[in-house]
This record gives structure tokens, sequence and C-alpha cells, in this order.
């Protein structure tokens, strides 16, 4: 099947900094893809690529079979974008701005179904200043998905959702899924990313430098932590045969080892540790890009 | 995957709904409503005050009667120009063109939504501004349908040479700041050495060649046309209401608004790329 994405040999150069620097990758037909990565390692301008509001400097990419460099409405009918700012000026309400929306799609999803699916009906119709940051970026989500697009760009879509309205959007990320959505996101939450993604892509200096399940990231750690308590002092220690550890420790306290905890990385740690290696490595993951 | 057929509304009904969430927007916003309404009523009351009855040289034109036709033409060049320059402008660094431009909304779909609004809301203005003049200053309304084509077509005119310009004006412009900034002394120059403020063959010669560069002189002159009696026309500068010169000015500007606004727009801010 002809992939939904497929990059070649991105560069985005802006004069000397290269925020996107050689990236490949494909995104498939009804996947969910979480690009992560620290801030101006390139996520955004990616995603800006793709979505046609920004040239490359040079590659190959096409969205749904399109340049978007040359997207036409066609195409873009069937492309749902939340930018990464929020609207903060308007006139209108949830609902008038949903019900606007709507009519420029053929066949739109219903405006209340979809008030709901972002948990604001009761805030429908109140007056556009009163929503909270939170709130207006729900909106966001929802003029994203209201023409049923086949392909939705999430820039940072939870950034100010309180704990609830991002099991919301879980949720209803989960729903687009099961209707063969295919759903491109940047995080910054990586155990959103692990929640809701098939794939992860791992950007840094403006290149790709993991891509896995969350599963096989998560399998890339092998080290685990052993925790317990000797001497009245709280001890770790970090090995790659926890079992090992454990049967020292319990012929040397002769059975029970006190406090006694084994804890794999998460998925942060495993993260931390790819970017930190990027870092080290003295590549190009500068600050302060067009991120 | 590739040539998937896509089906959209009809232009004519994005359109309209375009010009719709431009009139919702227009008529919630305070400043715009005080901007656009307030502003040209204000004036007129304020220079009917100051100049009372007078009679205009040896005409039977009160000053009051010459200021209406003045403040009907400005008010067109403030909503279809000055406030549609602006508001693009601050759509613009608010993102909210960026927006629209990830949907599938036409371009064209969008203009004409912004025209529509701009024709609505002038329609409203003048309609403000001629019974405020009918009211106070014994304006009379032309009867004859003669002088309606007239308005009329000064009035579609000097509404698309205002939009095209200000469509233009909000490309070439950097952001919403400098946009007001620069926009309101260019303004008020034109409404002052274009008979809106000050009664135009009274200004010194070098001012008059000034103003008959622009548009706004030509719409100001069009609505006396229409709203002043005839033989007033003797006291304007040429002793005519020079209809073929005001079409050709207005014409002119509004093709050269229509070519820069079609080469130079952008739906992203300037920094934005």
């Amino acid at each position: 099947m002809t992939p939904a994405i497929s990059i070649t040999g991105l560069h985005k150069h802006y004069g000397a900094k290269h925020a996107v620097d050689g990236l490949d990758l494909d995104i498939h037909e009804g996947e969910v893809f979480a690009l992560l990565g620290p801030n101006g390692a390139g996520k955004s301008t990616t995603v800006e690529i793709l979505e046609g509001f920004r040239k490359r400097t040079s590659g190959n990419v096409t969205v749904l079979g399109t340049d978007p460099h040359h997207g036409d409405r066609d195409w873009r009918a069937q492309l749902g974008i939340m930018l990464q700012s929020t609207s903060e000026r308007s006139f209108l309400s949830a609902r008038e701005a949903l019900t606007h929306a709507s009519r420029q799609y053929s066949n739109p999803r219903d405006v209340q179904e979809t008030l709901e699916a972002v948990g604001l009906t009761e805030k429908a119709n109140a007056k556009p200043q009163t929503l909270s940051g939170g709130q207006r970026r729900r909106l966001d989500v929802a003029l994203a998905i209201i023409g049923r697009p086949r392909l939705v760009f999430l820039d940072e879509p939870t950034t100010g959702f309180d704990p609830e309205a991002r099991r919301q959007f879980w949720r209803l990320i989960s729903t687009l899924r099961s209707d063969g959505t295919t759903i491109v996101l940047t995080t910054h939450y990586l155990d959103e990313a692990e929640f809701l993604a098939d794939r992860i892509g791992i950007i840094a200096g403006g290149k790709l430098i993991a891509l896995d399940t969350p599963a096989g990231l998560r399998a890339r750690a092998t080290d685990a932590t052993v925790q317990w308590k000797e001497d009245d002092v709280a001890r770790f220690e970090t090995t790659p045969t926890p079992t090992a550890l454990i049967a020292e420790l319990s012929s040397r306290f002769g059975g029970e080892v006190p406090e006694l905890s084994v804890t794999k990385p998460s998925l942060e740690d495993v993260y931390l540790d790819l970017i930190g290696r990027v870092g080290d490595a003295g590549l190009d993951a500068s600050e302060g890009a067009a991120a | 995957m590739s040539a998937t057929t896509v089906a959209h509304p009809s232009w004519i009904s994005t359109a309209y709904d375009r010009m719709i969430v431009e009139l919702k927007e227009f008529f919630r916003s305070r400043e715009q409503m005080i901007f656009i309404f307030a502003f040209p009523v204000i004036f007129l009351l304020l220079f009917g005050t100051i100049f009372g009855g007078q009679d205009l040289g040896d005409t039977d034109v009160t000053f009051p009667q010459y200021f209406l036709a003045g403040m009907i033409a400005t008010g067109i060049i403030n909503t279809g120009f000055q406030s549609l320059a602006i508001t693009i402008s601050i759509d613009r660094d608010a993102d909210a063109l960026k927006r629209l431009r990830a949907t599938p909304l036409s371009s064209t779909a969008y203009f004409v939504g912004k025209l529509a609004q701009v024709l609505v809301v002038s329609v409203i203005q003048i309609a403000i501004l001629i019974g405020l003049g009918v009211a106070v200053y014994d304006v009379t309304i032309p009867t004859s349908a003669a002088a309606w084509l007239t308005f009329t077509w000064v009035f579609l005119l000097g509404t698309a040479a205002s939009v095209t310009l200000g469509i233009a004006t909000s490309s070439l412009l950097r952001n919403a700041k400098s946009a007001s900034a620069i926009l309101t002394p260019v303004v008020l120059v034109l409404q002052f050495t274009s008979g809106v403020f000050v009664v135009f063959t009274q200004l010194p010669s070098a001012l008059r060649t000034f103003g008959e560069i622009f548009p706004l002189k030509w719409l100001a002159q069009g609505m006396r046309s229409v709203f002043l009696p005839e033989n007033f026309a003797m006291a304007e500068a040429r002793q005519s209401w020079e209809h073929p010169m005001a079409a050709l000015v207005m014409a002119v500007w509004m093709t050269a608004g229509l070519i820069v606004a079609v080469r130079t727009f952008r739906w992203q801010r300037y920094d934005d790329n």
C-alpha cells in the first residue's frame, strides 16, 4: 500500500542552521504516528512542510499522493490541520465556529457530536472570550476533525489540557483511529505518545534518531534499577542482570531483602538517553530554531 | 490513492457562508462598530455645528449638505480600505488566515465574502448618514432613476477600488501595528485634500492637484453629483461633475489594487516560513 506520507532526504535550511537535516520517513495509512523531540529539533518544521505551510530546501515529500507545496483544494479537503498556535481572537462561539467550518466540507461530522467528542457541549454557546486556553485548544481539535479528514495533523494538541481533558482527547484519537484516520501528532508528553501511537519517531538536530513502536523503544533499555535498604540507607544499583544481583543480595541478607524493588526504565528514560546521546555526540541540536 | 475524487460544497454557498462569518465578526467587534458607524456621524454633526446653515458661496447648498456627500465617500474608504486592511493584517498576525488556508476554502470565496461584508456595512453606514442628513440638514433624497444609477456605479466602483487597495495594502504592511499607524494619517491627508473635511475648491491649487491623483476626491465628487442639486456642478473645480474622469480614476486604482493584491497576498505572517 502507498504510504499516507512519504519523506525522503528532506532538508530545511535557515541560513546556516539545518532545521531538518536529511529526514527519511514513511507514515502508513491508518497509523497513529507520534513525532517526539526537544524544542528546536525540527518537529514542527517537518510537520509544517507536510502541511504545505513551509517550503523545503530539498528532498521529496508526498502527502496523500500530493506534493504539499502544490497542494490544492481537493488535497486540503482530505486534511485536518491543528496548528501549534491557538486562535486567541474570535467573535464566534464554539458551536458557530464549528458550524461554519463544517460548511466547507461535503461530508462533515455532526457539529453536536463533535462538540461532545471534545467535551465542549457545556461551553458550546459561550462567548469565545470566556473559553480557557485548554478549551480553545479542544475547539482547535474539533475544527481539525470536523471535515472527516483522511489525515490529521495535531501539533502539540494537549498543551494546556487538564488530566481529564487529556484522557478525553486520548479516547477521541482512539475513535478516529478505529475509523481508519491517519494521525500525525507532535508532543512533549511521553505517556501520551506511548498510549496513542502505533509508532514513535524521535527527532533531534533535524534527524530521525529512532523509529519504533512504543514497546520496541522500551525494549531498548536493557538495564533495570534494583533498590533496597541496607544499614538504614536507601541503596540502588543499575544492572543488565537484576536477577543475579537480587540472588546475591538475598544470600547476603540471608533471605528477605529490605524494601526491595526492581524498576524497568520508562519510555522517558529511553527517550532522555537517546536525546542525551545526540547532545553528547555534539550534533547540531541547538536551540532557538523555528521549532 | 493518488487521484481521489473529492466533492466540495458549491462555491456560492461557501462564499455566502464567509459573508455571514465576516458580518458576525464585524458586528461583534466594538472597535469596528464605533469606527465605521459613529465616526462619520460624529464628524458630520461636528462640521454641521461649526458651519451651521451657511450657504456655500453663491449656491443654495449648505456646508452640511456638501459634507454629507464627503462623509459618505470617506465612509466607503474607511470601511473598504482602512478597516479592511487593518483587520486582514490582524487576522494574518493571529494566524487566522493560516488557519483558513488549512481548510479547503477557495481564495475567491474568502475575498468575495470580505467584499460582500464591506458592501453590506457600507450600505447601512450610508443609510444612517442620509437619514441624519434628511433629519437635521434638509438634504433632499434624489428621486430620479438617473441619480440612483449614478449612486450605484459610484458606490460600487468606489467600494471595489477601496477593497482591492485595502487587500493590497494589508500584504505590503508587515504587521497589524504598522497597518493602523501608517493608514490612519494616509487616510486623514486624503480626507483634507479630497473635499471631505474642506470644500475642494477652497484648497490651494497644489493640494487640489495632489487630491485629484487619488480616488477619494472622485468618489466624493461622484457622491455630490447624487446628493446636491444639478446646478451645483457649476461650483465644482471644472464646472462639471466629471463622471467619465471619476470612473476612470477609480477604475485605474481598482485595477492597480487588484494586480498588487493578487501578486502579493500572503496567508502567513512574514516571519512564518
